[in-house]
């Protein structure tokens, strides 16, 4: 009541009667952050997803050895994707090698045999090739969301607080980036970035998908900054970064995590389709995107080597994409929980017993 | 108004000139046409890195090359563009000319289809909010968006194109299948009607019967072999078309309008014959616009004998339900030639391909011939575009219609007592599109992305190849000439968009520069 309070008029209330009678009830007395929190975990499918999208990251980062420097953890997979073992010749369907060994089959014995993904042209192991590609693909995500996210959270504030000339500017920097077809300025970038490594081409893309964002927050500060608060503010004495980074910025936070998601979302895609072209990742670097153009032409008769790629391209851009939605809920202040038939029957039997 | 469009045209021409300056130094920093080169260690790759130098004026730092080729392309202006050659000696205004047609179709073709199948989609899931088929929906939707779509175009080759055509060697479809088929239907169908249990299992039953007893007709007459639709079935959909029509676009009580366009489709049914000698001696464009044009004639004189007034929705209905019939018969005259092209050398009995944007091979003067071959080539890309930017049609319409029908025009129309049909489709339809108009451009950008690596897979040759093999080729003209052709389509819909927008809602006014 005390924060959603203020932007709901009375006469709201009075209209909408009961409905909003229960819905506010939910928020009395609780912090923001209470209140975000439980409307998240409300949103189910947002929750499976987040909980997914924790163990996908925690499966794929531990399941080969990661090298920190000169220290090496190990991971639990036996295989890494130096490793050539043999060949597996027997037991394939129709003349094929490599196939996987992975048996979920009801009724059949559940086990995951030497390799249960299958095994590449000269046997490396697929599971771990694809651990690989999802770590480097994952990185590549966050690294995207975070750099983007930071850029276009800077120059969208700095463009809507001061205005003016500095607004201009940099609104038509943001009308440049726009102008040009995002995929063929990133395959510009991706053919050079690429070969350097994929972090740095992580970092190029970064510089790229910050203009939508930045519209967002520079949107956001714009009507911001006129609110009682910021004179306030500036009454006590606040400095100009001040007001923007501690009083205009929180009440902005909600929309930008919303959009940073969808851009990780977008990010994985756009990363695994540059790769896909060979303007991304390369060989003998692994992303999922490589995968699947490596081994596109063999998907009729080996189509394993093309699902597992794609699988976990669709788990995590899918986990991603639902927590955004999860969160945009949360944030709304508009949204209200759908009011159930349950929830009109407690509330009935609440008035008569005169609660 | 004049002084606005003229300001946003300069803003844009500026904005053109910085973005492909960008792009040119961009691209000439980030690659070296000379690396392959300079690793030789053959004699004569000295003579080539002077000649290559100086056929690319490599001599000149970029941001001043950039003017050089600036210089080329203002050319336009006096009619005669010089946009450089290709390294391979082509020159890029022939190679664009060539390409940008395919890639329009594809593009074209894709975004009305996803457009049409979206809006209905998302209407019918804000129709219904929180049901199963609401639900069903944002899944769909979610799934879509986390697609990738060079997965997505390779999925659909294996399986639309290599086992479809493995399928009609011997087709036969089995049990199993027919039942599936069926019960997705039934579930389909059900969940969009929505409403009670009894109703629930009413319309399941009716769509799960229905779906099976067409397939197991199908099978039973190998229709796909030599498919077509016939007068009989022509006349069902017809009328069935014509009920639907009248019922969304003026209410099955308007009787002018039901009985308009029940005669419009008993024409279509009428016309099957004469429309058969038509197309099999003069198949050509114009005569399918010439019946467009007659459609239309006969749809407002069709509404004038029904009516004294109100014409208006009513010929509208009629040339609506005028069209779709008349589409149908098109549909079968398309579907005729089938077997035919089957049969042709070039096709030899596996009829959706996998390559290319049409068959050079088939060489033929038959109108149908060389249209099914283009459908046919057509269908696998634009399928693989569609379900890509489907999902943020749907996204998008329901919640622009959402938003619109908690408004308060539309509590008014409901409470001065206009039925539900007319609040939705005069009051909300209407205010829900203003939103979208804006969308539609990015939404075209977006697939234009899409369309490059569509094209890639199923091997057309169109902006998107052409614009890999530059960036391959180290290519600086004609990455530049396709960079500069699709930001122009970027800037040239977003300024269409805004006077678009502008000219439907009345609320927006353009002085101010947005």
């Amino acid at each position: 009541m005390k924060i959603f309070g203020k932007k709901e008029p009375l006469t709201g209330e009075i209209l909408a009667g009961g409905e909003s009678a229960i819905a506010n009830k939910e928020t009395e007395g609780l912090s923001q952050g209470q209140i975000v929190r439980r409307r998240f975990f409300r949103h189910r499918a947002a929750v499976i997803a987040l909980v997914m999208i924790s163990s996908i990251v925690v499966f794929v980062f531990t399941a080969l050895d990661t090298k920190i420097g000169p220290i090496r953890i190990p991971g639990w997979w036996r295989w890494s994707v130096e490793d050539i073992p043999e060949l597996r010749y027997e037991d394939c369907p129709g003349g094929t090698v490599g196939c996987p060994t992975l048996s979920i089959r009801p009724g059949a014995e559940f086990g995951l045999g030497t390799h249960p993904f299958g095994q590449d042209d000269i046997g490396r192991d697929y599971f771990a090739l694809v651990m690989n590609g999802a770590r480097r693909s994952l990185m590549i995500m966050f690294v995207i969301g975070a750099v983007s996210g930071f850029i276009g959270v800077v120059v969208g504030s700095i463009s809507g607080f001061y205005g003016g000339a500095v607004d201009a500017v940099l609104m038509r920097l943001v009308d440049f980036l726009q102008t040009v077809p995002t995929i063929i300025i990133a395959a510009v970038i991706g053919k050079a970035a690429g070969k350097v490594g994929p972090l740095y081409l992580a970092l190029f893309l970064g510089l790229l998908g910050w203009t939508g964002l930045a519209r967002l927050v520079r949107a956001q500060f714009l009507s911001l900054r006129e609110m009682e608060f910021v004179d306030a503010a500036r009454v006590a004495g606040a400095s100009n970064i001040r007001i923007a980074f501690k009083h205009i910025l929180p009440n902005a936070v909600g929309q930008i995590i919303v959009i940073i998601t969808l851009i990780m979302a977008g990010a994985i895609l756009t990363e695994t389709a540059l790769s896909y072209l060979g303007f991304g990742v390369v060989a003998p670097d692994v992303s999922l995107g490589l995968l699947i153009s490596q081994f596109e032409s063999a998907f009729t008769t080996r189509p394993w080597l093309f699902w597992w790629p794609g699988f976990f391209i669709i788990s995590i851009a899918l986990c991603v994409n639902f927590i955004g939605d999860g969160l945009r809920d949360a944030f709304d202040p508009r949204q209200r929980r759908r009011i159930t038939k349950k929830d009109r029957l407690q509330a009935k039997v609440q008035t008569k017993a005169g609660v | 108004m004049l002084g606005y469009i003229m300001r946003r045209i300069g803003v844009s021409i500026m904005i053109l000139f910085g973005s492909s300056f960008l792009v040119y130094n961009l691209a000439a920093y980030a690659s070296d046409p000379l690396a392959e080169l300079r690793l030789s260690s053959d004699d004569g790759a000295r003579q080539q890195i002077i000649a290559v130098t100086r056929d690319l004026q490599l001599d000149i730092p970029p941001p001043l090359r950039y003017f050089l080729w600036l210089k080329g392309v203002l050319g336009l202006f006096v009619g005669n563009p010089e946009m450089g050659m290709t390294r391979e000696g082509y020159s890029v205004e022939s190679q664009l000319a060539y390409a940008i047609p395919v890639t329009l179709r594809l593009v074209f073709v894709a975004t009305f289809t996803a457009l049409l199948f979206g809006l209905a989609l998302g209407i019918i899931s804000a129709l219904r909010q929180y049901s199963r088929f609401d639900y069903g929906m944002t899944f769909l939707a979610f799934l879509l968006y986390s697609l990738p779509i060079f997965w997505v175009a390779v999925l659909l080759k294996e399986f639309m194109a290599i086992q479809f055509n493995n399928f009609l060697s011997e087709p036969n479809i089995p049990f199993r299948w027919m039942v599936f088929f069926s019960l997705f239907t039934g579930v389909f169908w059900s969940s969009l009607f929505g409403g009670e249990r009894n109703r629930f299992w009413s319309v399941f039953a009716g769509a799960f019967a229905t779906n099976f007893v067409v397939l197991w007709a199908i099978n039973l007459t190998d229709w796909y072999l030599n498919p077509g639709l016939g007068p009989i079935l022509i006349a069902l959909l017809s009328f069935g078309l014509a009920m639907a029509v009248t019922s969304i676009s003026t209410g099955v009580d308007n009787k002018p309008a039901r009985n308009a366009a029940l005669t419009m489709a008993g024409l279509a049914v009428v016309c099957y014959f004469p429309a058969q000698f038509i197309f099999n001696n003069f198949g050509s464009y114009y005569v399918i616009l010439l019946m467009i044009v007659l459609i239309v004639i006969t749809g407002i004189a069709t509404s004038k004998i029904f009516s004294k007034i109100d014409r208006g929705p009513i010929a509208r209905t009629a040339i609506i339900t005028g069209i779709l019939s008349g589409f149908l018969v098109l549909v079968d005259r398309i579907m005729q030639s089938w077997a035919d092209y089957s049969a042709t050398d070039a096709v030899n009995g596996r009829p959706v391909p996998t390559y290319g944007q049409s068959k050079d091979q088939l060489v033929t003067d038959d109108f149908w011939l060389n249209n099914l071959d283009l459908i046919m080539h057509l269908i696998l890309p634009t399928l693989a575009l569609i379900l890509i930017s489907l999902a943020g049609w749907i996204r998008f319409t329901r919640g622009a219609l959402l938003e619109v029908l908690n408004q308060d025009y539309v509590r008014t129309a409901r409470a001065k007592g206009l039925n539900e049909r007319t609040v939705i489709t005069r009051h909300a339809f209407r205010n829900m599109m203003l939103p979208l108009s804006s969308l539609f451009v990015g939404e075209v950008i977006g697939l234009i992305g899409g369309a490059v690596i569509t094209e890639r897979v199923f091997g057309w040759q169109g902006m998107g190849t052409l614009g890999i093999k530059a960036i391959n080729t180290f290519d600086l003209n004609l990455l530049m000439g396709v960079n500069l052709l699709l930001s122009t389509l970027v800037v040239i819909g977003n300024l269409l968009a805004d006077l678009v927008y502008a000219a439907l809602d009345p609320r927006i006014r353009l002085r101010k520069k947005s």
